[in-house]
């Protein structure tokens, strides 16, 4: 156990440099970059933006590890945060106060997750195309809710949501911290960490070993929707109003990535969600760097793929065993598949 | 048992068909109106526009939601060809395909205009006219806004729409253009937020850390409005005033900027009418009544919006949108 654990810390590690690396690029093309000023009580500066515009990505890269670490894939979560900020947008402009607006978007969030979950669970649909549905449907629902227009608000309490600060910290950062703190608690200091990676591991084998393997799987559907909802809200909460065209769009195709530069295996099994968060951050340090850097728009998504590319080679299995042959414990072949 | 649902269906149809040419046996003009859908506010706003503009002129318009799919669009010019219409409006969601289609209703003798966008196509006879914004022309009247209010110098932030994009391209090509001549205003940063306001806010958090907390930025620029009101809010959280610390330019007149003129938070806005139809309707109308074709390409009116009317505007739209 003592062994998994160190080693699970020293995977971390991988992200957690190329990370810095990513930083310290940044601050080559823009000296400016770890400086950081207090603005209105608030901090301000671009280390913080990273952190701040990469919150969203960071709690649904939350969701979808666990989703991924039982071998599924939720292609919706985009489509969920499009319905939660339209939900929450509607209701405030409708003059609803916030524990009801929150009470209601979160529960739409939930709702989508059950829906996946069973579809996933009860009627056996590969996850890719049951979350599909939800992917292409979802975003003609919000559309619905918000009648096709970008519907905004004036509520000082949801939008600190999204451009407030908790303790000179920009609340979305706050959120996002504590939605981890929370799935670590969930998923680690109970059973369920466990129950999830062997039902990724072998569905057949933990049913026969006693696990209502359904209930994990709906469980961490439920859990993607509700990550993705609180995401939507504090979008939809940053920008004053709900876009639901636009909110979350493209943004399941990053948060995959972030689960697997986290070094998640797509098979299922073995899942680490701090070293998921902090690819999150990863591809967000990439993003706010390009734009510091005065780089062409046209040149955004090759500087993006080839940074990208090179991570993923890095963690590759047969690039392991060339460059690190004395580190054993990294050359096993399918990480992803080692029962704790 | 489907043969009998496809009969009915064929039959109500053909009694539909029928009562529509009889409808139309009468002096009024009738205009099947083949629209993209309601992707944007925008597009929604250019719908009601229609409806009303076509109220004022006594015409009856039939409009059908082709919801994005260029299939639809087809259908429903078959549909409205069947129905024998006087005119069909086209807002083509794509540019390529429309030849055997637009070729059925020439044959039939209905003219078909295009709404808002343009087609490619060999053969320019298949449509009578285009009615259409010039987005050069746009992006050159904010850029002769701005160099006529900084006195020709300033240093410029651009927000592009998405990239490659045509509208995006027209934009920023007229507004170089708009501020040739003047060596002291200087586009300093460029980046694509994307048409939407989380892009708009996010490309211009970056932009004002990069050029000295914003004190090197004297105005930003963008494609639309939605990525201006983002930066606006960007502008704000950098404890800076948006309209007077750094000024504030940018194309569609959707009712919220309006708003933030109001407010003193945004200075200038290009509007992109969504009164497509109205000129299509008089071209129409003087096409029926002496047989003159109009132009090729009718350009819709390009204006630009300050904050002086900025109130009256924002009540005058907010319901249409």
């Amino acid at each position: 156990m003592t062994m998994i654990r160190t080693l699970r810390s020293f995977h971390g590690a991988t992200q957690v440099a190329v990370l810095l690396a990513v930083l310290l690029a940044n601050w080559l093309v823009f000296p400016g970059f770890f400086a950081i000023r207090l603005q209105d009580g608030r901090l301000f500066g671009s280390l913080i933006d990273v952190l701040n515009r990469g919150s969203p990505v960071a709690l649904l890269t939350l969701g979808m590890t666990l989703v991924i670490a039982t071998g599924g894939i939720d292609l919706s979560v985009g489509a969920v945060m499009a319905i939660a900020g339209a939900v929450a947008a509607t209701l405030t402009r409708d003059g609803q106060g916030l524990p009801v607006v929150l009470a209601v978007s979160l529960a739409a969030g939930l709702a989508c997750g059950l829906w996946n979950g069973l579809l996933v669970a009860v009627l056996r649909i590969q996850p890719i195309v049951a979350t599909l549905i939800l992917m292409v449907a979802g975003r003609g629902i919000a559309q619905l809710i918000t009648e096709g227009q970008i519907v905004t608000f004036v509520n000082p309490q949801l939008s600190a949501l999204g451009s407030g600060e908790f303790l000179t910290v920009p609340m979305p950062v706050v959120i996002a911290l504590g939605m981890l703190v929370l799935s670590l608690l969930l998923t680690r200091a109970t059973a369920l960490g466990m129950l999830i990676e062997s039902v990724g591991i072998n569905r057949v084998a933990s049913a026969f070993a006693g696990i209502n393997t359904g209930a994990v799987i709906v469980a961490v559907y439920v859990w993607c929707g509700l990550c993705s909802a609180v995401a939507g809200v504090i979008v939809a909460a940053d920008i004053r109003g709900a876009d639901a065209n636009n909110a979350g769009l493209w943004l399941e195709m990053d948060a995959i990535l972030a689960v697997v530069v986290g070094g998640t295996s797509l098979l299922g099994g073995r899942f680490g969600l701090a070293p998921a968060i902090v690819g999150a951050f990863i591809i967000q340090g990439m993003n706010t760097g390009i734009l510091l850097s005065g780089f062409k728009p046209e040149f955004n998504l090759i500087v993006k793929a080839t940074v990208i590319m090179i991570v993923l080679l890095v963690q590759s299995p047969a690039w392991r065993t060339f460059s690190l042959p004395s580190l054993p414990s990294l050359q096993r072949k399918h990480p992803g598949r080692t029962v704790p | 048992m489907h043969l009998k649902k496809l009969m009915t269906t064929a039959a109500l149809a053909a009694l539909a068909i029928g009562a529509a040419a009889a409808a139309q046996a009468a002096d009024k003009l009738t205009v099947g109106f083949v629209q993209i859908g309601a992707e944007s506010g925008w597009r929604a706003a250019e719908t009601k526009v229609s409806k009303q503009e076509a109220d004022k002129r006594g015409i009856d318009l039939k409009i059908s939601d082709a919801q994005q799919k260029q299939e639809n669009e087809i259908k429903a010019i078959r549909s409205f060809i069947a129905q024998g219409v006087d005119a069909i409006f086209l807002a083509p969601v794509v540019a390529t395909g429309w030849d055997p289609v637009l070729k059925e209703a020439k044959d039939a003798k209905i003219p078909v205009f295009l709404l808002d966008r343009n087609i490619e196509t060999q053969d320019k006879s298949l449509y009578l006219t285009a009615v259409t914004s010039d987005a050069v022309l746009e992006g050159r009247t904010a850029g002769q806004w701005l160099a006529k209010q900084t006195n020709g110098k300033c240093n410029i932030v651009e927000l592009q729409g998405t990239v490659g994009a045509s509208v995006a391209l027209d934009r920023q090509k007229g507004f170089v253009e708009g501020i040739a001549g003047h060596p002291d205003l200087k586009i300093i940063r460029t980046q694509s937020g994307d048409f939407t306001r989380a892009g708009g806010k996010q490309v211009m958090e970056s932009f004002l850390k990069a050029e000295n907390g914003g004190k090197n930025i004297c105005a930003v620029y963008a494609h639309n409005d939605d990525m201006e009101i983002g930066a606006i809010q960007a502008i704000k959280e950098a404890g800076l005033k948006p309209g007077k610390d750094i000024l504030t330019i940018s194309i569609d007149g959707v009712p919220d900027i309006f708003k933030a003129m109001s407010e003193g938070e945004a200075n200038a806005s290009v509007e992109l009418t969504p009164n497509m139809a109205g000129p299509a309707f008089d071209a129409l109308i003087a096409y029926k009544k002496s047989g003159t074709a109009p132009p090729k390409w009718v350009q819709t009116e390009t204006k630009l919006y300050l904050p002086d009317t900025a109130t009256a505007e924002y009540t005058r739209r907010k319901d249409l949108y």
